[in-house]
């Protein structure tokens, strides 16, 4: 199953090889991975998505992820309320023909174009990831010719459900 | 307010000094008494500082060797070896017992030279990424920017291997940090915002164990290493005997449960006893204390106490559920977690009817071999080494089946006099971890037992011996084999003996006395006892090469795959 797990981390060198590290060793695959600095300018935030293969190894991970000294904070943040969001930049070949069709198709998806040369267009979208893949499906046609993705970022919702309704681990 | 404001000032203006006093400062604010180590290029500065301190330095032969001794000194004293030396090779030989500590939760603070700071990342001259090198098998490690940084990494280090789930530290010093001026300071208090372990546990969960133990009929305590870490021993008596539980015991665990005891049913695992492994596969409320439920003990996991009730007991988080779905998690250190429990106990239950039967495993099949007049067996090697030693003596071993047989017969009713090299089952271990353990308990005899493969990894260590006179007795159980592996070959690979068998070696008596150290070669049980009263007695170093019996095996045993009711040769 795919986890979205988020690390509150000190701004030191070598943390992020540390966590990623870790995620090797205990053979776990990094599907993407974002990191930038939080409000506090000494710590930093991961938010790394990874696919596990049941509730144990994703609470296992969780663990020892916690256990580094200079990671404060880990969420696993799958089962949480939350807002999550990607960019993505692309470009696509266009002829004269196809130039307009493009913008048009764009346009529900809140896609700007960023730059424009005579063979092709460059797009930026925001999104969740969902919405960032359907967009490029609905470009391959006209030939893609580069993609580049940030990889998920992601933060909880204000209002969470109640503890309740979540699904428990023997212990965190 | 103000005056003492001005005083500090002064102390910090006048007393700069180089990175290398700062590191030996460091090591007297954490009363450190003696470093293994070894010198090279970039630890030029540190050891000139170390000769001006005259700090007792132990120089082994091999950088290996001083991390090894380091872990056996730390293992019998409970406080953290130190080890230094030099950057690259020094370095990397470390990799080795770095691992092994930190399988075994070990306490270690290790200092490695670095080349200067403006040729990092160059490929100077014996230079190596240490802190990448080590960084998946260190508890934590640092590089340090500047000198004036120091004091505070040294007071971190020293907290965080000696805390929690205790573990090894390194602190990689690049040369001209050594030499750099800094200012003299006390270090105030440590702030490490994202450490902190858990050493009280949560009250729910212990009321939970205490009422498990209400309903269950056949309770068994596993007892690992976290029970000595945490000096728990006495707390563990208390609960056992009050709840009359029975007590199985891993093999880092030995010695945390005395032996001697009623309640005591062994060591469980791949060469555990019957009583033992049957109690973990019977048992329908297990309570794990500072164990981690390793492959060696647990068998093939679909067997593992499958009646059963988990509770475990760890001061390690990531432990609890990591091998074994556990229904009980108890997050806290050994000690207090017992003490807990022993003040919340609830009505005593009657076990009886699965002590008596545990106890009727234990007498009708006990650990046992066939005896041979003719010949030196290891097990009886090791009963008369318990004999002699009256069972007080520090054994520190190698890996292999000299190991087991040490483990199953030298059995151990006092802690922390048992060193072994468990989770990574370094060869090569055994003889300078027992440098370290004399070094660090001078009034216990020390054994080192080991195998003839093994002890000629770390042989050179023969000269720490001859140096400071350590009267470690050396005993070589040799078999002029690689006994395990030739044992697995025997029973898994159809007799293949591939690259197992050592009939060429050393004539270890000749080689001891290079050394200028005694030796004795034993063939029979009476050479043993007389060589062994007589080494005991003289306070020297002494090798003692036991010719034991070449194709002995060790049982019982469990096959990998199969389940701890599997077990192979309970019978001998």
């Amino acid at each position: 199953m795919r986890r979205i797990i988020s690390a509150t981390v000190l701004n030191e060198s070598g943390v992020l090889n540390r966590l990623t590290g870790l995620l090797t060793k205990r053979q776990f695959n990094i599907e993407n991975i974002t990191v930038g600095h939080t409000e506090d300018p000494a710590v930093s935030k991961v938010t790394l998505t990874v696919w596990v293969e049941d509730d144990r190894k994703a609470e296992q991970l969780v663990k020892q992820l916690h256990k580094q000294i200079n990671i404060l904070k880990v969420r696993d943040l799958t089962n949480m309320a939350l807002v999550s969001r990607e960019l993505a930049l692309i470009k696509v070949l266009t002829t004269p023909d196809t130039r307009s069709e493009i913008k048009m198709l764009i346009e529900p998806f809140r896609a700007t174009v960023l730059d424009v040369s005579l063979e092709n267009v460059t797009l930026e979208v925001t999104g969740d990831s969902e919405k960032v893949d359907a967009l490029i499906e609905l470009l391959r046609p006209y030939g893609i010719k580069e993609i580049s993705r940030t990889g998920l970022t992601a933060i909880p919702r204000g209002t969470q459900k109640k503890v309740l309704e979540l699904h428990p681990y023997s212990i965190m | 307010m103000k005056a003492s404001w001005v005083a500090e000032q002064k102390t910090v203006e006048s007393s700069l000094v180089s990175g290398a006093e700062l590191f030996i400062q460091g090591l007297q604010n954490e009363k450190v008494d003696v470093v293994f180590g070894y010198p090279g290029g970039a630890v030029l500065p540190i050891y000139d500082a170390l000769y001006k301190a005259e700090m007792k330095h132990v120089l082994t032969r091999h950088e290996q060797g001083a991390i090894h001794a380091a872990q056996g000194y730390a293992r019998v004293t409970g406080k953290p070896g130190v080890v230094l030396a030099t950057s690259g090779p020094g370095a990397t030989n470390l990799v080795t017992g770095i691992a092994d500590a930190m399988i075994d939760s070990i306490p270690l603070v290790i200092f490695t030279g670095q080349v200067a700071t403006k040729v990092i990342g160059t490929d100077a001259f014996q230079e190596a990424d240490i802190v990448g090198i080590t960084m998946p098998i260190t508890k934590h490690n640092y590089q340090v920017q500047k000198a004036e940084d120091l004091p505070r990494i040294m007071k971190e280090a020293f907290h965080i291997a000696n805390t929690g789930r205790k573990g090894p530290v390194l602190i990689d010093i690049p040369k001209d940090i050594a030499v750099n001026q800094a200012p003299l300071k006390e270090v105030s208090d440590l702030h490490l915002p994202g450490y902190q372990p858990t050493m009280k546990p949560n009250i729910l969960q212990v009321k939970r164990l205490n009422e498990a133990l209400q309903v269950a009929k056949k309770p068994v305590l596993l007892t690992g290493a976290g029970v000595l870490a945490a000096r728990a021993e006495e707390e563990l008596l208390a609960f056992a005997e009050y709840y009359q539980i029975p007590v199985v015991q891993t093999l880092l665990g030995l010695g945390g449960f005395p032996a001697d005891h009623p309640l005591c049913y062994g060591m469980a695992g791949m060469h555990g006893t019957y009583a033992a492994n049957m109690a973990l596969y019977d048992c329908d409320l297990l309570i794990g204390i500072g164990a981690r439920f390793d492959d060696r003990l647990t068998g093939n996991l679909d067997h593992f106490a499958k009646k059963a009730v988990v509770a475990h007991i760890d001061i390690d988080p990531a432990e609890i559920g990591k091998n074994i779905p556990t229904e009980i998690p108890i997050v806290g250190c050994a000690k207090e977690t017992l003490k807990a429990l022993n003040q919340t106990q609830g009505e005593k239950s009657n076990f009886n009817d699965w002590v008596i039967q545990l106890s009727k495993y234990r007498s009708e099949l006990p650990l046992t071999y066939k005896s041979n007049e003719k010949e030196l067996k290891p097990q009886k090697l090791m009963e008369i080494l318990h004999e002699v030693t009256k069972g007080a003596a520090i054994v520190s071993t190698d890996v292999g089946q000299h190991q087991m047989w040490a483990a199953q017969y030298y059995t151990f009713s006092t802690s922390n006099r048992w060193i072994t090299s468990g989770g990574l089952g370094t060869m090569g271990f055994g003889f300078p971890a027992a440098i370290g353990a004399k070094v660090g308990r001078p009034d216990l005899p020390v054994i080192a037992v080991v195998g003839d493969g093994g002890f000629q990894m770390t042989l050179q260590e023969l000269g720490v011996l001859q140096d400071w006179e350590l009267p470690v007795i050396v005993v070589i159980v040799n078999n002029k084999s690689l006994g395990m592996v030739r044992q697995w070959q025997e029973i898994f690979y159809e007799k293949r003996y591939s690259h197992s068998l050592l009939d060429i070696q050393p004539d270890f008596v000749k080689l001891a006395a290079a050394y200028g150290i005694e030796g004795k070669r034993a063939e029979n049980e009476e050479e043993v006892r007389e060589a062994l009263e007589a080494a005991l007695s003289s306070k020297k170093p002494f090798v003692l090469d036991c010719a034991v019996t070449a194709d002995e095996n060790v049982y019982p045993m469990i096959a990998p795959g199969k389940g701890l009711h599997e077990m192979i040769g309970v019978r001998g």
